[in-house]
């Protein structure tokens, strides 16, 4: 369009240096596309294509359309999977995320003294431990000789020892337990990191107008930190729906498939069953469901949505 | 506007680019049948003089065929080995893939039969023929079998070859045993029953098993009753996917529930669901049940860890004098289809099982027993040893003939994604046996129609 028209000359001559410019700029960028291309779109694209095969990953492959879609929703025991993920999201997101608003207001109601430092340290702590032992620290501490029943006994509670993993009714919840502690620590230190930068001013106007702690926290801390709160909602839920690391070490998707979850799920599909055309469209389902849980997160907590 | 498209197209057609690969369907680069090239040896082949040397992908943890590597080397310099080694589960992942792209001459395998539909071993019709494999029993290459495109299993050209012959029972601790007053392995089930009740009665935990995770343990306990309860041919031809065949059968439902009877009992640990192999083998190291449904791979284990204190004997039938099943499965290893040094490897093989030094070694450090001719060079193993008992045992089966496959070999996925959960339920009172087994052959029929 601009390109059909003669230009005045200074306007032309402006353009060829922007133009100039934005080809340096691409020239920059485009390491990191070639990069993203090959290692991110390109394994989507594919994962795409092959949900609609049947195919064992060696041998020839067989056009099945919208059939291995249609299993995902409709086999109790893929789509169990996907209910699990989204039960994790209580103890990956909604725990983590509230308990550390708890944290993190009052370590900064304490934030001169020494206690806070090591309160910030231990919390964080888990976040640099990797994932693999965690699970396997956990796995001993809920043994049905671990640490966990053993201090239940102390108390007189021998009744309700088990093994928590094990048992059907509090597998799930266990290993989210391990996630909720796992994630405690980057929330706290996010939403600490965002309480610095509100203004003191604020609380001291509310002091006057006779506000207390609560009163505080629920009408000023609270609503400053709309920002941090979105990125630790988005994270956690992406880390629940995407969870595999914890419960692969911890249970194996166990007992009877209790703690199943798509990632766990897609993996034992792809590499023990071979049926790699259902393990990408379980995949792509995983996808679109992380993207339509983390957008609209995104969305809401925009500054011009208020 | 078209400032800004141009370089944006630019990366556009770049990001396509990197996308074109994916327009073919996938798959197909897979290896082609083999034209019958191996069944024409006119001679055993040989290593050779001139260096060689072998890639061998190998299980960790079992130091079996290391030592057998160690000590070909010895007796031919001239072949050297390149080995990688991963855990069980590791290999069965990446089994397909290996063979496809990089194969070794020489590895430890999962189940065959889908690696024999995608052409990925060797046929090695033409190695036993020309070694004399053929004049072995037949029960120890049966399971190695396979018809066209692995199925059935059973029958057919030989695919693969064991470093040895497993042997899976009951293992006991004698101290506890003696404590309960049992003097003697139970020789019928009802004995069996009558050990276990005793057991728990004197507050000694009856059964260590494992039973959690994606390995369900109790399918050692469940096979071997099914074996109590039946004769093993209809449980092998499930097994080996024979068109029919269904494990939903009267006396295997006999078997289910006398499984949920020991269950409900309380004979296996209460947390058994959440007990993994490990455990499973320190609990039972460490004294801490009388009796434990496992292989012969563990004689030597034993035999170091507690010396002595441990017995052996295979699942009693259920009359008295009724014959003795087990299951019991050669140490499988095979050659890739497009394996460099086939001939080498094959000779390898061969040597494990004639090679008097070479059988030493699999019965001292693999404890069960050699593969090879029936009238075979055999070590002897002092008698108090478990590993005699194990050893003793597999003379037994052959006898009886009593082999099976294990249950959880039918299919690629028949263990962690069937078996595994639903004994699980069984334990957590959410299965019953008959549900148990329609649910499996459920599961099984859909896996093989689906191959």
């Amino acid at each position: 369009m601009a390109r059909s028209r003669p230009a005045p000359r200074g306007r032309a001559a402006a353009g060829r240096a922007r133009t100039t410019r934005g080809l340096a700029g691409w020239l920059f960028v485009l390491p990191a596309l070639v990069f993203y291309a090959v290692f991110v779109l390109r394994p989507i694209v594919l994962t795409a294509q092959y949900s609609l095969y049947e195919w064992d990953g060696i041998g020839p492959s067989s056009w099945v359309g919208l059939a291995n879609y249609g299993r995902v929703f409709t086999d109790p025991a893929l789509f169990d999977s996907l209910v699990n993920a989204v039960k994790l999201i209580v103890f990956f997101s909604a725990i983590p995320v509230l308990l550390g608003l708890a944290v993190a207001a009052m370590i900064r109601r304490i934030a001169a003294s020494r206690l806070a430092l090591a309160a910030r340290t231990v919390i964080f702590l888990p976040q640099v431990i990797p994932l693999v032992a965690a699970g396997i620290a956990w796995s001993w501490l809920l043994s049905s000789t671990g640490v966990v029943n053993q201090f239940l006994r102390l108390l007189g509670l021998g009744a309700v020892t088990r093994a928590w993993l094990g048992d059907f009714a509090t597998a799930l919840p266990a290993v989210g337990l391990i996630g909720a502690w796992v994630l405690l620590g980057l929330c706290t230190l996010l939403l600490l990191a965002g309480m610095s930068k509100i203004d003191p001013a604020l609380y001291e106007a509310a002091r006057l107008d006779g506000a207390g702690a609560w009163r505080e926290f629920v009408s000023i801390t609270v609503p400053s930190l709309r920002q941090e709160i979105a990125v630790c909602v988005t994270v956690t839920v992406i880390a629940a729906l995407a969870s595999f690391d914890i419960i692969y070490i911890s249970t194996q998707g166990g007992p009877g498939n209790a703690t199943m979850v798509p990632g766990l799920q897609i993996y034992y599909l792809a590499f023990s069953e071979r049926a790699v055309g259902m393990a990408s469209a379980l995949a792509m389902v995983l996808m679109v469901l992380v993207i339509a849980c983390a957008l609209p997160i995104q969305w809401f907590t925009r500054d011009g949505n208020r | 506007m078209a400032r800004r498209v141009r370089p944006a197209g630019a990366a556009l057609v770049i990001a396509m680019g990197t996308l074109a690969a994916a327009c073919a369907a996938p798959g197909g680069d897979g290896p082609q049948p083999e034209a019958g090239a191996s069944s024409s040896l006119s001679t055993a082949p040989t290593c050779g003089t001139e260096p060689v040397t072998l890639s061998g992908y190998f299980e960790t943890g079992f130091p079996l065929p290391k030592d057998l590597t160690t000590e070909f080397t010895k007796q031919h310099p001239n072949v050297t080995w390149d080995i990688r080694e991963d855990q069980f589960a590791v290999i069965t992942q990446n089994a397909p893939r290996v063979l496809a792209d990089n194969p070794p001459d020489l590895m430890r395998l999962p189940q065959v039969s889908e690696l024999v539909k995608d052409n990925l071993l060797k046929n090695m019709d033409g190695y036993a023929k020309a070694f004399g494999w053929d004049r072995w029993p037949a029960s120890q290459l049966e399971q190695l079998r396979m018809g066209p495109g692995g199925r059935p299993r059973g029958e057919g050209s030989l695919y693969a070859l064991g470093l040895n012959l497993s042997m899976t029972g009951v293992f006991y601790n004698k101290d506890l045993a003696a404590k309960i007053g049992m003097s003697s392995p139970p020789a019928t089930l009802a004995e069996l029953d009558d050990a276990l009740a005793k057991a728990k009665n004197a507050g000694v935990t009856p059964i260590v098993q494992f039973n959690g995770g994606a390995t369900g343990g109790l399918a050692f306990p469940l096979q071997n009753l099914m074996a109590s309860y039946g004769p093993p041919g209809p449980i092998n031809d499930w097994i080996f996917n024979k068109p029919g065949a269904s494990i939903d059968t009267p006396s295997n439902l006999k078997a289910a529930q006398h499984l949920e009877r020991w269950v409900k009992a309380g004979y296996f640990q209460k947390d058994v669901n959440a007990v993994d192999y490990a455990t499973m083998m320190s609990r039972f190291i460490g004294g801490k049940g009388l009796f434990m449904f496992n292989g012969d791979w563990e004689s030597g284990n034993l035999d170091k860890q507690l010396p002595g204190k441990t017995g052996f004997f295979l699942m009693p039938p259920a009359e008295q004098g009724g014959k003795r099943a087990a299951m019991s499965a050669p140490l499988t290893f095979g050659i890739g289809s497009r394996a460099k040094n086939a001939d080498c490897a094959a000779s390898f093989l061969n040597w494990v099982a004639t090679d008097k030094k070479a059988r030493d070694i699999g019965v001292e450090v693999g404890g069960s027993r050699p593969m090879g001719p029936a009238d075979a060079y055999m070590p002897q193993v002092a008698e108090d040893k478990v590993t005699a008992a194990t050893l003793a045992a597999g003379a037994d089966i052959a006898k009886d003939d009593g082999a099976m496959d294990f249950i959880a070999n039918a299919t690629g996925a028949i263990y962690a994604k069937s078996w595994t959960p639903q004994l699980q339920k069984l334990v957590a009172g959410q299965q019953t046996p008959q549900e148990l087994l329609k649910q499996v052959q459920a599961d099984y029929t859909r896996q093989v129609e689906g191959n």
